[in-house]
């Protein structure tokens, strides 16, 4: 069960490495969202600290949208996810692997970056580090419901559309917990709160997105 | 042994086949035939469990297959008409992934003599988008003489291959057969099978030569 995890992940990043066009798309689009701000609202520091932790998240938020589209589709057009429908694994493990995969090549790119991105807003280091933490903690959560909703589109046409529809007001408890938990640090509440709810989301959609995701892929392949 | 009672399948209002009912046994082959739209690949993938029948049941080993899936799938070979490569990686690349997801641990120098005896000798670690159809064909077959699995479903699988690769395929599913395997099979070629037990099974409601 295991290695069959390790194969799709394996692969996963594999292919990612050949076709880097498509991880850096994700990257670029982040950066320039979260950069597009400071140019628009003028050099104000106090706004910028202030807008900085909701600028991030939903630039993340956004960004994740993006790269969901692919996340099924290829293998759902050239036969490779009949093929994992068709393994002696539970499919939920392979949905895993295959979400981890996707999340390292755009969901980590995002949260090793953003600390550089912070500086454009003026935050303290301890403000950075615990959006860091935030973005670790939530992007995955991100991906993993995000499978969901690739899931249940595929094979549709305009699908995409249909997946920001399906999937935004799923996301919406991570921007609250995410940004909230950066804004509480911010104004000396301290985050722990919200980081603890933002990681029982996490801990939450690991269980039960790979088993929903599982079930819409067997349902689409159809 | 596969078991199929009563099958039936509807897409939308139009029922495209039903009360279909066969076994296939040990060293058999099931040979299905039919005009195109007839329904045969929708048959195939109910046999292997990926469409749902709307009623009747698909048995294994005298269990219905959706009551056993993992055990079913580490059993069964199935190729379609997509032919599950990943285009940027590599012949050999493919077919390990392939072979080792669906259970079979398989070394790289066996990938490499496996795709030489499918005659793709130098081509072996080209990216698959560079290869021709038919060979994109060869390295999807490659897994047939790797698999350990008793059932193989193999819609179409002659289209594209050239002649000595027909040839090939059908030593291979002769061989398959004499030991003791099943087959079931599609193909709109005439293919000689020298060994074993052929079922012929015909889908659709034209006659045979109407257009």
């Amino acid at each position: 069960m295991f290695s069959a995890f390790r194969i799709i992940v394996a692969r996963d990043l594999l292919l990612a490495m050949r076709r880097r066009s498509d991880v850096l798309t994700t990257l670029f689009f982040f950066i320039i969202v979260v950069s597009l701000f400071p140019l628009g609202i003028g050099p104000e520091l106090d706004t910028l600290r202030l807008i900085a932790p909701g600028v991030f998240w939903v630039a993340a938020l956004l960004a994740s949208m993006l790269a969901l589209e692919k996340l099924f589709f290829v293998d759902y057009q050239d036969g490779a996810l009949e093929q994992m429908l068709l393994a002696p694994q539970p499919l939920s493990i392979l949905v895993l692997g295959k979400v981890l995969a996707h999340w390292l090549v755009t969901g980590l790119p995002l949260v090793l970056l953003s600390p550089l991105l912070g500086l454009q807003y003026d935050l303290s280091t301890a403000t950075i580090g615990v959006m860091m933490l935030t973005l670790l903690i939530g992007t995955p959560a991100l991906s993993l419901i995000g499978a969901i909703g690739a899931a249940l589109t595929l094979g549709i046409r305009g699908g995409g559309v249909l997946v920001s529809l399906l999937v935004l007001p799923l996301y919406i408890p991570v921007l609250i917990f995410g940004a909230g938990a950066v804004e509480a640090e911010v104004s000396g509440l301290g985050g722990a709160g919200h980081l603890s709810m933002l990681g029982a989301i996490l801990l939450l959609s690991a269980l039960a997105a790979p088993l929903a995701t599982a079930a819409a892929l067997r349902i689409s392949a159809e | 042994m596969l078991e199929v009672v009563n099958l039936q399948c509807t897409r939308g209002d139009r029922c495209l086949f039903s009360g279909i009912g066969f076994t296939v046994g040990e060293g058999e082959l099931l040979y299905l035939y039919g005009h195109n739209g007839s329904g045969k690949t929708t048959l195939m993938r109910t046999l292997c469990g990926l469409v749902a029948p709307t009623d009747g049941e698909v048995r294994w080993k005298d269990l219905p297959i959706r009551k056993q899936r993992d055990e079913y799938a580490a059993e069964l070979l199935y190729l379609g008409h997509k032919n599950g490569l990943k285009d940027d990686l590599t012949g050999v690349e493919n077919l390990l992934v392939a072979c080792r997801l669906a259970g079979v641990p398989v070394k790289e120098d066996e990938a490499w003599k496996v795709l030489e005896q499918m005659g793709l000798r130098g081509h072996e670690d080209l990216p698959a988008r560079v290869l021709s159809q038919g060979q994109q064909k060869r390295v999807a077959l490659a897994r047939l003489l790797l698999s350990e699995a008793p059932l193989w479903i193999l819609d179409e699988p002659f289209v594209g291959l050239d002649v000595a690769a027909v040839a090939l395929l059908e030593a291979v599913l002769a061989e398959h057969v004499a030991r003791g395997g099943m087959v079931v099979l599609t193909t709109h070629q005439e293919v000689a099978l020298t060994s074993g037990k052929v079922k012929k099974l015909r889908l659709g409601w034209k006659e045979d030569g109407c257009v």
